[in-house]
This record gives structure tokens, sequence and C-alpha cells, in this order.
């Protein structure tokens, strides 16, 4: 394993009085699969918000292949090689499930590649390669041209990862990705996200689904009213007492 | 005859001035500020014509330029605001513009008389179209050519991948800038291609009708601007001039028997359009 690609050093967002992360310190390393679990409220949601560009950070920092992120925006992130999917599902639902993955077709490549009047306005050509993949790899080839808001939950679920990966992230940021799934849907997601590992995709897995969490992660990071409060193995964690507690309260 | 020529004309100039909020809404964005570009189109392509003595094509150019710099330069700090802040200071910006119009004076003396806009009494004789014996058939053709370029260009634009990031950036601003795009270039950049539309729509206009004011570029022209594509739909750019169509030759002029009772039936029409087809006339996105 090589040098960290992503670090948070003391990382905080508090929301007037409330401390949502608070002195969060995290490293997830080149190639690597981390989870990040933690009770409802605990500040996942915003670490991945925070580490995306949504808000500033209050204090702290974020580093990504050894430079600060700070002050740039969302897009710029991404380009620099940071994807992301939503808790709640955010899709273009009035585009076709195609549209959808031509609009992400943002990969910094294609900036080097495409001169900005073939990548802005050059109909349909040159992608069709590219999103014909994204289309295959999410089983989602014979419904390219619906629209994304006809499809069921987990094929929009589906849609929403093979959208984030058309701009070829070096990091994933997968935000309860199994929420609402069934365990046959949970199995497919563990397949893909381990494919994507082998791509040499970093990933940071924030998910409830402990079936998912603790069968594809190298290591787990838990939250706890925006602290780290513990961070080891799945087998360490599923053991240690203070995240029992945490889960299950003080019984 | 000349009758629907005449309506032809103030169709097709209708139809460039909803196309240009058109393109603005489909990121989402209200904008009240169309009239005021309509407004810059119209005036700057009359004293090029009448007081620089231009060809009207390259006139109606510069009026596209002047529409396209100044939407594109009140874009950066207007669309940094939404909803109904943007309506606000698009509101201000085009009330701004015309009460400049109002205030503006640049006479010069041809011949016998002075010609150029006279603040409150406005830019007349702007006869470029009589001067050079058009038509009122000829004047009608060269309208709607520019009308089709328009609706030709936006129509490919709108299937482009740029139309697909616009509608996307309408749809969600926060997952379009989760995915690369740049909320700002491509809301400023549809405002931009917006204010084009709506200079050559002005320019056209103050050649049509020869004299211009500052009263007819006021909110209620602002306001026919945003419903033509709002009433027609936004699936595509036939659902503006569908809407400038039931508008002005049906609304407007069809009714005109009705006397007084026109104008409550107008607004009666309207509603009741709206409720039959919330999505427009030609289906698509709700705006």
């Amino acid at each position: 394993m090589g040098a960290g690609v992503l670090e948070l050093k003391g990382l905080s967002r508090h929301f007037g009085g409330i401390k949502a992360v608070d002195g969060l310190d995290l490293t997830v390393r080149q190639g690597e699969i981390v989870g990040l679990i933690g009770p409802n409220g605990s500040g996942k949601s915003t670490t991945v918000n925070v580490i995306a560009g949504l808000f500033p950070v209050t204090s702290g920092e974020v580093r990504f292949n050894n430079e600060s992120l700070e002050g740039l925006p969302t897009h710029k992130r991404l380009q620099r090689g940071i994807a992301r999917t939503f808790q709640n599902i955010r899709l273009f639902g009035q585009l076709s499930v195609w549209q959808n993955l031509w609009v992400a077709q943002n990969a910094p490549e294609d900036h080097a590649r495409r001169g900005f009047i073939a990548r802005w306005l050059g109909g349909q050509s040159g992608v069709r390669a590219e999103i014909a993949q994204l289309l295959e790899f999410s089983g989602l080839a014979h419904k390219q041209d619906e629209l994304a808001a006809n499809l069921a939950f987990g094929e929009q679920r589906r849609l929403e990862l093979a959208r984030a990966l058309a701009a070829k992230p070096k990091l994933l940021l997968l935000d309860e990705p199994a929420a609402g799934m069934n365990s046959e849907e949970i199995g497919q997601l563990r397949d893909r996200i381990l494919k994507l590992r082998a791509q040499g995709i970093t990933i940071l897995l924030i998910e409830h689904v402990m079936e998912l969490v603790m069968g594809v992660t190298d290591r787990i990071a838990v939250l706890n009213f925006g602290q780290k409060i513990a961070e080891g193995r799945p087998a360490e964690i599923q053991a240690d007492p203070l995240v029992r507690k945490a889960y299950l309260g003080g019984a | 005859m000349d009758f629907y020529y005449g309506l032809a004309q103030t169709v097709g100039i209708h139809t460039l001035l909803g196309l240009s909020a058109y393109i603005v809404l489909l990121t989402g964005q209200v904008t009240l500020a169309q009239a005021a570009f309509f407004a810059i189109g119209a005036y700057a392509a009359g004293m090029l014509t009448v007081l620089a003595g231009w060809h009207i094509v390259p006139a109606l150019g510069a009026s596209a330029m002047f529409g396209a710099a100044t939407a594109c330069a009140v874009g950066f700090p207007a669309l940094r605001v939404k909803g109904l802040m943007l309506v606000v200071a698009t509101l201000a910006f085009g009330e701004g513009v015309r009460l400049f119009f109002f205030n503006f004076d640049y006479q010069v003396a041809k011949g016998e008389i002075k010609v150029g806009p006279l603040g409150g009494e406005g830019f007349r004789q702007i006869r470029y179209f009589q001067e050079h014996g058009w038509s009122t058939g000829e004047v009608m053709l060269f309208v709607w050519v520019f009308v089709v370029l328009a609706m030709a260009a936006l129509w490919w634009l709108d299937r482009s991948r740029y139309g697909a990031v616009l509608r996307a950036v309408g749809e969600d601003e926060l997952a379009a800038q989760s995915v690369g795009v740049n909320l700002t270039a491509v809301k400023v950049s549809a405002m931009t291609v917006g204010g084009a539309v709506a200079g050559i729509g002005g320019g056209l206009y103050a050649h049509y009708t020869t004299h211009i004011e500052h009263a007819n570029f006021n909110v209620l022209l602002a306001t026919f601007a945003i419903a033509y594509p709002i009433v027609g739909g936004l699936k595509n750019v036939f659902g503006t001039l569908a809407a400038v169509i039931f508008v002005q030759a049906f609304l407007i002029e069809g009714l005109r028997f009705l006397g007084d009772w026109r104008n409550l039936l107008f607004g009666a029409l309207i509603v009741a359009a709206m409720n039959l087809r919330p999505q427009g006339f030609l289906g698509g996105r709700r705006a």
C-alpha cells in the first residue's frame, strides 16, 4: 500500500452549536475499502459532503494525494478524482438513463483528449463506447432509453453508481448504497464494489447494512456524535464494547 | 393580407423573445431580464442603421453581441442567487435598463431633422425597411429567416450534450455539480445565448415598429418572455412557438371582436390552459 490517498486531519464541521463532525482523523490508503459506520446522526453523511466540497470545513483539513482541497468547489474535486453517490438517490429523473451518464462524462482525461467544443457540443459521438461499458457494468443496457425517474429503486441505485463512475474516479464515496435493497441486490452490490477495487479504485463506504460492510471492507471507522470512537478490522470492530454500546445503548 | 403579414411578424419576434427565456428556463432559473436584452438589441440595431447607416444584417449581428455581452455581465452576479431572489434581481436590472432608455438622448442632425433616441419621447423614424423599399411580405420573410435560424440553433443545442447538461442543472443542481458540472459556467452561458437571441428579436422589433420607447420594454414584456416557454412547455422549442401563436394570434387578435371582454377572457384562458396542460402544450418537464 502506498501513501494515503485521502487524509482527514482534525476535520470538524459545526452547524451552529451542533458539532456534526468533530475532530475526525482518518486515512484511506490507495486501493483500500474503508467503511464508515455509526448510528443515525453520527456525522457520516456530513463527512462525505465535506470531502465532496458541498460544505466548507469549520476547522481541520481534507487532503487528497498530498494536496489540500481547501476552497475547491465540488466540480473541481470531481476532476481531481473524487466522485460520490447520494444517500437519497439524486438522478436527473427527466433525462434518460443514457443521458444521465452522458452528462456525467467529465473525467479529467476527457478534458485533455477532447477539445472544449467536442466535449460540450459534439453530439453523441466519441463517448458511446464508454457509456455502453458503464451500462453493461450496471446491467442497465436494456433500459438505456428509459427515463431515470421510471426505473425501479434498485436500478436507480445502480444508475447512480454508474454515473459516479463516468468521471473515472480514483476515490469513490458511497453514501449508504445498500439502503432499501434486498439481500440478493446487496450480494450484487458487493460483487460490483469488489470489481471496482480490482480496478484500483479506492472506496469510502458509508453503510448501515452490516452484511455489506463486514463483507467488503478492509478497515472500519466508527463515528458517534461526530467523533471517531473506534477503528480497526471488521472482526475487531464487531467485538469492540464501545461500538456495541454506541449502537445498542448502554445495555 | 398586410394584417396577416403583420401578425406573422409579431409572432416571429415574440417567438425570439420567448426562446431567449426558454434556454435560461432549462437550467431552472426564472429571469425577468429578457425584456432588457430585447431593449438593448432594439436600441443598438436602430442606432446602427439610422445613425451609422449600417445594413440591417450586421446591425442585427451587433444587437446579438450587445445582448449577449450584457447578459453575460449580468449573469455572473445575478446567477449567484436563486429562485425568488433571482426574479427580484433580474426585475431590478430590467427596470434599470428601461429607466436608462427613458433618460437616454443621442440625437444627430440628418438633413432637416434630428434623429436618434430622445429620452421619454422614444426613438422615432427607424425606417430602414421603408427607405429601402421592402414590402411587408419581404419584411415578414426576413423576420422568419431569423426565427427559423434561432429555432434550428436552439433545437441542435438542446440535443447536444450541452442541452442535456442544461436540463440536468435544471433538475438538480447539487447532483449536477457532483458529477462535475460547473454550475456558474452553465448558467452564465445559457443566459448569454438567451441574451443574443433576445438582442436579435429586439433589433427586428425596432425596425418592424419604426418607433420604440422605454415603455415598450416594461415588466409586462419580461413576463410574456417567460410565460411563452412555460405555457408552451419545455420539451422542445416548438412549445414556445405554439404558446406565442396561442397568445398573440388567438387571445390578442382572434378575440378582438369581444371588445372589452377580451382582457377578462385573456387571463381566464391562460389560467385554463395552464390547468389543462400543466406541463405546457407540448409536455415535457414542469417549469
